[in-house]
């Protein structure tokens, strides 16, 4: 094969790839939407996207947090404008780096185990005997999952922002010796309501996919422990360069008027 | 007997994966309360059979019929209604891990609403003591359970709606002689004591004695041979024969080889 002839192989592959994968999630989201519903089903998943994210997303957040200060004083004091770093570290966490550093986490984290989990009851036959017991795979393992993964992300990243701000704080006041009151009042001065909501909408859309990659790769899974390990490595690397690419394209969407 | 008494008929059923078709014109009927298990060679398409007539996989042509239900090509509704006259114990036992036990075997009356949830341990304890299972099970998960204890389970599952029909689907693979005959007897108990049809898929000959009244052979995707249990032994099939007797010299062997 031709070289022209490989790129256009790859491109109506990943075109099919994509249609695919994009209708399965509205088929889910349509099919779950009208019922029956499983309460039990995205309370666990709440619990394991929203609850147990916890830990690494702040953790991650609140370096990042620190991080910027640090570098934007190292950059600003060259030309005396250490007062713009309170309001560099909230902007930057809220509009891009909270949704996407969450993004990224939470698709390392629930991405794969998604993945993981569908793909293991796909070669066990647990998917094929939910549809022999009544029991729609899609309304009952999928949309949980897409449900609970949107609703989780805003509230993630919400409390990335805050404890990003949290850690710029520390640095500025313990490191840097900014006064404390000073540093939060700079803060809030040119924070906007839409800087913070164009984050929680970025988050929104991230968990829509990352739910989507863990469970499109995990269901469509084939060949046993191998089949299960290279769904995994496939939802994580989807999420991850979807979360990426969609981060760009919002972020026209929202800022380039 | 008639097709039109028949509980399944299948009728020039083509399957396949992609381009390549896995089984090429199937024909088979299945009547009221006899037990059919259909023998074959790994990879030979017999797991793709069962689960063409529950409608998990479509078929490429040809017709399944359920009590003269249609299975190819029919809408979600359909298939419900042929689903719910059929329990499958599947080969793994394919248990939901994160669910208990016991609600495992009541999934199917739950989500089809035939019980409250309240009344559901009691019925669940019931279908476990049917296979054998005690009380003390219940509240375990699959994972805590040995191969053996997650047939019964899956047997079971099966068992608990009382469907008119059951399938099984490798029911002794990978359990040891005293064990598989353990639910080689409670398959035969649960068949002929009910009074059910069962449809059965099985490499495990002393499996095959014990619970079929007619056996059907599955090779390249076609039926080869089909009748009377007692007539497998002597079947004057060269393929049967090399498949009953376990002979690695026959018919079937460069197939087999070139086959991988």
């Amino acid at each position: 094969m031709n070289g022209l002839a490989r790129i256009g192989r790859l491109t109506l592959d990943l075109a099919q790839e994509s249609g695919a994968v994009l209708l399965f999630g509205l088929e889910a989201l349509a099919r779950g939407l009208r019922g029956p519903y499983y309460p039990r089903q995205i309370l666990r998943q709440l619990l394991e996207i929203g609850y147990f994210s916890l830990p690494v997303v702040g953790l991650t957040a609140l370096f990042t947090g620190m991080v910027l200060a640090l570098q934007s004083y190292v950059g600003f004091s060259r030309f005396e404008a250490q007062e713009a770093i309170p309001s560099i570290v909230v902007l930057s966490m809220t509009r891009e780096l909270g949704p996407v550093l969450a993004g990224l986490m939470v698709a390392g984290r629930v991405g794969a185990a998604m993945a993981a989990e569908l793909g293991t009851m796909r070669v066990t036959e647990q998917i094929d005997a939910l549809e022999t017991l009544a029991t729609d795979p899609l309304r009952y393992l999928v949309f949980p999952r897409l449900v609970a993964a949107m609703l989780c992300l805003p509230l993630l990243v919400l409390v990335a922002d805050v404890i990003g701000v949290l850690g710029g704080y520390l640095v500025a006041v313990y490191k840097l010796g900014f006064g404390g009151v000073e540093y939060l009042n700079r803060t809030l001065d040119f924070l906007e309501a839409g800087d913070v909501v164009s984050g929680l909408v970025k988050a929104l859309v991230f968990g829509f996919l990352i739910a989507l990659m863990g469970c499109y790769q995990g269901y469509h899974c084939l060949g046993g422990a191998e089949g299960v390990g290279a769904a995994a490595t496939r939802a994580v690397v989807g999420a991850s360069i979807l979360v990426l690419t969609m981060d760009y394209v919002l972020t026209e969407l929202f800022f380039a008027r | 007997m008639s097709e039109a008494l028949a509980r399944i008929a299948v009728r020039g059923l083509w399957v396949g994966f992609g381009s390549k078709p896995v089984l090429r014109g199937i024909d088979l009927v299945l009547h009221e309360g006899e037990s059919l298990v259909v023998i074959g060679a790994s990879g030979a398409g017999k797991s793709v059979l069962l689960k063409t007539i529950l409608g998990l996989i479509e078929a490429w042509e040809g017709s399944v019929r359920v009590d003269g239900i249609e299975v190819v090509g029919a809408s979600s509704a359909a298939r419900e209604q042929v689903r719910e006259k059929i329990g499958m114990l599947f080969q793994g036992a394919a248990l939901f891990d994160s669910l208990p036990v016991w609600e495992n075997v009541v999934f199917g009356l739950l989500a089809r609403g035939r019980l409250a949830r309240g009344e559901a341990r009691e019925a669940a304890l019931a279908a476990l003591a049917e296979v054998g299972l005690g009380g003390e099970v219940a509240d375990r998960y699959p994972a805590e359970l040995s191969g053996g204890m997650r047939k019964r389970v899956g047997l079971a599952r099966a068992i608990a709606a009382d469907p008119e029909i059951l399938f099984f689907d490798e029911p002794t693979s990978g359990l040891d002689p005293i064990r598989a005959d353990a639910i080689n007897q409670l398959i035969r108990r649960t068949v002929r004591g009910r009074g059910r049809t069962a449809l059965s898929i099985s490499h495990d000959m002393a499996s095959v004695r014990k619970i079929a009244d007619r056996v059907a052979m599955l090779y390249e995707g076609r039926i080869i041979w089909e009748g009377p249990v007692e007539r497998m032994e002597h079947s004057g099939n060269p393929y049967v024969d090399q498949f009953v007797h376990g002979r690695a010299e026959g018919p079937m062997t460069a197939s087999v080889a070139g086959a991988g």
